[in-house]
Parts: structure tokens; C-alpha cells; sequence
């Protein structure tokens, strides 16, 4: 479903921030992308909602492959991705109900359609009651979790969240955590970026670590990175 | 496409002082523009109403045969500019200049012969009413064998001529410097509104919201900014146009087509700068 096939990435001013990456998220699979501040996990992420192409090598999401990535490929390949950060990232002037609708009316959504699901991921991420609330009336973990439910409601193949709870204390982070394994349950797939070991520790999940833009750990091969990373 | 309308009128909820001096200032780009499109219609009207008075007047030598005389006003009307020709009997002439000379009716009581002579006097088509033209037409007129003169005011037309021709350039330099102000303008406008709402475009890219989507709600504000510009230009230039008609002369108003022209005029200067400055700026938020 997401595949990276030795992908480099070089910046313009920096030395190489990926190394010959390759890497498979399988359908309703649940991955802590770990590493070092600057290891690479952002730039991974990055990659795959195509906010940065790859120097070489390629990435494939869901049909679309970078190879011959047309400009107005991306918005399309971004609406089965659901993306969220460390700094929430909400509209200020307008209520979490709002903010959540945003993402369905600029994929252009049918009016009708929208407030019920709109209702329907706001329960889920348990914030049907503060719906009408602004963002700066919402707990740091709310307001995650209205960027949580903003990033479903599209029904993205993969949620892609970076340092989710970066920003939050230890309970929110339970909290937003939890939400995420309840998310993974129904079917979607999480990747998870987070330098969080104490998170990591908590879930028998996949768990790929970074170094120097580099993989240099992946629990599914359950050996150190180097000699088998082995596509499948 | 509601979403897109409530997206830019947001734009002036959000920022009223920017898009107030952005209307103020097309519409006064546009104002200027209107005030001199006003001044040329009204000099239109009148150079028309001089032009109209253009005419070659070919004296006939004395006793030219009637029949002479009207085969050839058959030929002059067959030229491709002439709309029309008198024919002035030597009769009608004394008796117009006794019309319109009051002053020396006694001279004309004491005439025992008539002095002047017949003549036609040729009008010409209304595209046809410069000196070139009419030169043109003069030199053939005096090729006949019965014409004694051929006259016209040379002089004269060739200065309305020359005032057309300033009139037209004028127009078009201050018309074109001031709808490239305009548009300057606008685009800056937009320029500011993009660069404001960056935060919310890049949100709207990460949900997967398309260019297009993104930029329609600018060029729509641009659009209506630029609209309500123009409506603001036709009500002043109502305004200079009232105050100069009551007091010192009389003038006349554009039509409700022209000032509508104006509004569109508002509309596509502010939609054509929208869109450069967003297709733009847009790619580096
Ligand atoms: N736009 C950029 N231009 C230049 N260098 C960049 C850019 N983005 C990232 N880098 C570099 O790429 C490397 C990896 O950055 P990345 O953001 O992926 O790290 P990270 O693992 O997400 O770190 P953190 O845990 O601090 O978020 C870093 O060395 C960084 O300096
Ligand atoms: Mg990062």
C-alpha cells in the first residue's frame, strides 16, 4: 500500500537526510517509525503525502508511484491519507465542528453528506460535545483529537502522525495514543513517527528505527537492519 | 461553488481595511479613467455635431446649362463619398444672402443684376468627413468644365482632425496607466491575502484540496473588488458630472450600457490581476 524502494533524499543546503530507505506498510498495520531528533522520520513522512519528492529511488502510495507524479496527482493521493502533527495545525476562527468539515468541503463534498460524518468523527475521537467549541477552548489533547478527527473523516487508507503527542502531557498522551489503537483497529493503517520509547514499549507493534536517515532497526525482520532488508 | 462565494467574502470580514483601500483605490483609478471616457464622449458629440457642417461648395460659372448642371449632380452623388448634394440656383443664393445679411438688406434692394453665383454643395459620409478625404473630393470636383471655384475649410478640418487623433491618444495612455495602476493594486491585495491566509492554504493542500480549489475564492474576491471598484467610479464620476452640469455647461452621461462597461471593466481587471498574483504567490506559501 506504501512502498519505498531505496529512496535517497539529499537537501539543498544538508548532507543526505535518507539513505537507501525501503520500506512496506502493509494494509490495517499499525508502525512506530522511531529515531533520533533529525534521524529522517519527518522527511519519511513527507515523502509519502509527496510534500518532498525523493532524489532517487521511488514511493508508492496507493496507485500513485512519484515516478511521474503529475502536480494535480497530489491532492488526489492525499485525500486517502489522513496527516497529522505535533502542533495540531487548526484553523483559529473556527469551532472544532468546523475545522473537521473543512477537510470534506475543499475535497468538494456534497453539503448533505458532510455534517453527518462530521458527527460521526467527532464521536468517535470523543468530542461530540465540544463541537461547537474554538480550538483555543480546547485542552492540547482536544485539540489533537479534533486534528485526529479531521484526518479521518476522508476515510484515509493510512494515518500519518508526526510526534503526535509531542506536545502533550503524559495523560493526554495515553489518551491520543489509545485513540490511535482504537483507529488502527477498525482497518486503517497508522504510521506513527515518535522518538516516545515509553509509547513504543506499551504495544507489540512493528517498529522501524532511524538513524541518520538510515534504517537501521525493523522488528518485523527481527534482526538488526543491514542484512536483511529485503523487500517483500 | 457557495463555499467558494462565503470563502471570499470572508476575505473582507477578516481583513475590511485592506479590502476598503483596495475598492477605494480601483474605483478611483477608475473614476479618472471614467472622468476622461466622459470629457472624450462629450468632445465626441460635439466634434460630430462640427463635422457635420463639413461641406465642399463648388461655384458654378455663370450660365451652365441645367441639363449640364444635373447630369453631373448625378455623377458627384455617385461618388463613394458624397452623401448628398444641393444644387443653389443663382436665384436662391441671393435670396439666402438676403435672409441672413439683414444688415445689408438695402445693398441687396439696390442689385439690378445678381451677383452671385449657383453652386452645389456636397456633403460627405460620415466616414469621409477628414481633409484627406475631402481634399480628395475637391480635387475631382475642380476637374469639371463649368466649375468657376471650389471651396472648403481647409484649415479647420485639418485641426479637427488632428484633435480626433489627440483626443484618441490620450485616452488610450491614460486609460491604459491607469487600469495597469489598478491592477497593480489588486494584485498586491491579493498578494497580502495570500500570504495572510498561508497557514489555512497549507492546511487546505494537506487535506488534499486541489490549486484550483484554492485559488478560485481569490480570483472571486479579486473579481468582486474589482466590481464594486467600478460601481464606485460611475458614482463619482455621477457626482463630477452633476456638479459640472449645473453649473457650468451641458453635458451628457454615459449610457446604462457604458456605465456597466466600467463595472466590467472593475470586474475583469480585478479577476485578470487576482489571477496573475495568485498563480503567483500561490506555489511558494
Ligand atoms: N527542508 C529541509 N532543508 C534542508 N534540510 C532538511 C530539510 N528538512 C529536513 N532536513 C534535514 O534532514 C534531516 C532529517 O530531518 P527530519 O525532520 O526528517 O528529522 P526527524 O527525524 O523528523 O527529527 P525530529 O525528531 O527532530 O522531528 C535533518 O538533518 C534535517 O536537518
Ligand atoms: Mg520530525
Amino acid at each position: 500500500m506504501i512502498r519505498l524502494n531505496k529512496v535517497f533524499k539529499a537537501f539543498p543546503k544538508g548532507s543526505l537526510a535518507l539513505k537507501d530507505v525501503s520500506l512496506h506498510v502493509a494494509k490495517g498495520e499499525f508502525i512506530f517509525l522511531t529515531g533520533h531528533s533529525g534521524a529522517g522520520k519527518s522527511t519519511v513522512l513527507r515523502l509519502v503525502y509527496a510534500d518532498q519528492l525523493p532524489t532517487s529511488g521511488t514511493v508508492r502510495v496507493s496507485g500513485f508511484s512519484t515516478a511521474g507524479l503529475k502536480r494535480r496527482d497530489i491532492p488526489r493521493l492525499r485525500r486517502r491519507l489522513g496527516i497529522v502533527f505535533q502542533d495540531f495545525r487548526l484553523l483559529e476562527d473556527r469551532t472544532a465542528e468546523e475545522n473537521v468539515a473543512f477537510a470534506l468541503e475543499v475535497t468538494g463534498t456534497r453539503r448533505s453528506v458532510i455534517s453527518a460524518k462530521v458527527t460521526r468523527v467527532l464521536t468517535q475521537v470523543g468530542l461530540a460535545t465540544k463541537a461547537n467549541q474554538y480550538p483555543r477552548e480546547l485542552s492540547g489533547g482536544e485539540q489533537q483529537r479534533v486534528a485526529i478527527a479531521r484526518a479521518l473523516v476522508n476515510d484515509p487508507l493510512v494515518l500519518l502522525a508526526d510526534e503526535p503527542t509531542g506536545n502533550l502531557d503524559e495523560r493526554a498522551t495515553r489518551g491520543v495514543f489509545q485513540l490511535l489503537k482504537d483507529i488502527n483497529a477498525t482497518g486503517t493503517a497508522v504510521v506513527l513517527a515518535t522518538h516516545d520509547l515509553d509509547l513504543v514499549r506499551q504495544a507489540p507493534f512493528r517498529t522501524v528505527e532511524l538513524q541518520d536517515g538510515a534504517i537501521v532497526y525493523d522488528s518485523r525482520e527481527d534482526e538488526p537492519a543491514g542484512e536483511a532488508l529485503v523487500e517483500r | 461553488m457557495r463555499l467558494t462565494l462565503r470563502e471570499a467574502l470572508l476575505s473582507f470580514r477578516r481583513a475590511p481595511v485592506l479590502s476598503a483601500l483596495a475598492i477605494t483605490t480601483i474605483g478611483f483609478a477608475l473614476f479618472v479613467f471614467g472622468l476622461f471616457s466622459l470629457v472624450a464622449l462629450n468632445l465626441r458629440s460635439t466634434l460630430g455635431e462640427i463635422e457635420e457642417r463639413v461641406e465642399v461648395v463648388m461655384y458654378l460659372t455663370r450660365g451652365t446649362p441645367v441639363e449640364v448642371v444635373t447630369v453631373a449632380i448625378g455623377d458627384i452623388q455617385a461618388f463613394p463619398e458624397v452623401e448628398s448634394v444641393n444644387f443653389v440656383t443663382e436665384d436662391q443664393a441671393l435670396e439666402r444672402a438676403r435672409q441672413e445679411l439683414v444688415e445689408f438688406q438695402g445693398i441687396f434692394e439696390d442689385l439690378t443684376a445678381n451677383p452671385l453665383p449657383a453652386s452645389l454643395e456636397i456633403r460627405l459620409k460620415p466616414g469621409f468627413r477628414d481633409s484627406r478625404n475631402v481634399s480628395a473630393v475637391a480635387d475631382r470636383l475642380s476637374g469639371f468644365r463649368f466649375v468657376e471655384d471650389v471651396r472648403f475649410g481647409r484649415d479647420w478640418v485639418e485641426k479637427l482632425d488632428r484633435l480626433r487623433d489627440i483626443a484618441g491618444v490620450v485616452g488610450l495612455v491614460i486609460g491604459a496607466a491607469f487600469a495597469a495602476a489598478a491592477m497593480m493594486i489588486i494584485a498586491t491585495t491579493i498578494r497580502m491575502t495570500v500570504l495572510a491566509r498561508s497557514r489555512e492554504i497549507h492546511i487546505m493542500r494537506l487535506v488534499g484540496a486541489t490549486d484550483g480549489f484554492i485559488r478560485r475564492p481569490f480570483i472571486v474576491d479579486g473579481a468582486i473588488k474589482g466590481a464594486l471598484g467600478g460601481v464606485l467610479a460611475v458614482v463619482l464620476c455621477y457626482g463630477a458630472y452633476l456638479l459640472v452640469s449645473r453649473g457650468l455647461f451641458e453635458a451628457s452621461f454615459f449610457t446604462g450600457q457604458q456605465a456597466s462597461l466600467i463595472v466590467l471593466l472593475g470586474t475583469v481587471l480585478g479577476l485578470t490581476a487576482s489571477a496573475a498574483s495568485v498563480g503567483r504567490h500561490l506555489p511558494r506559501v
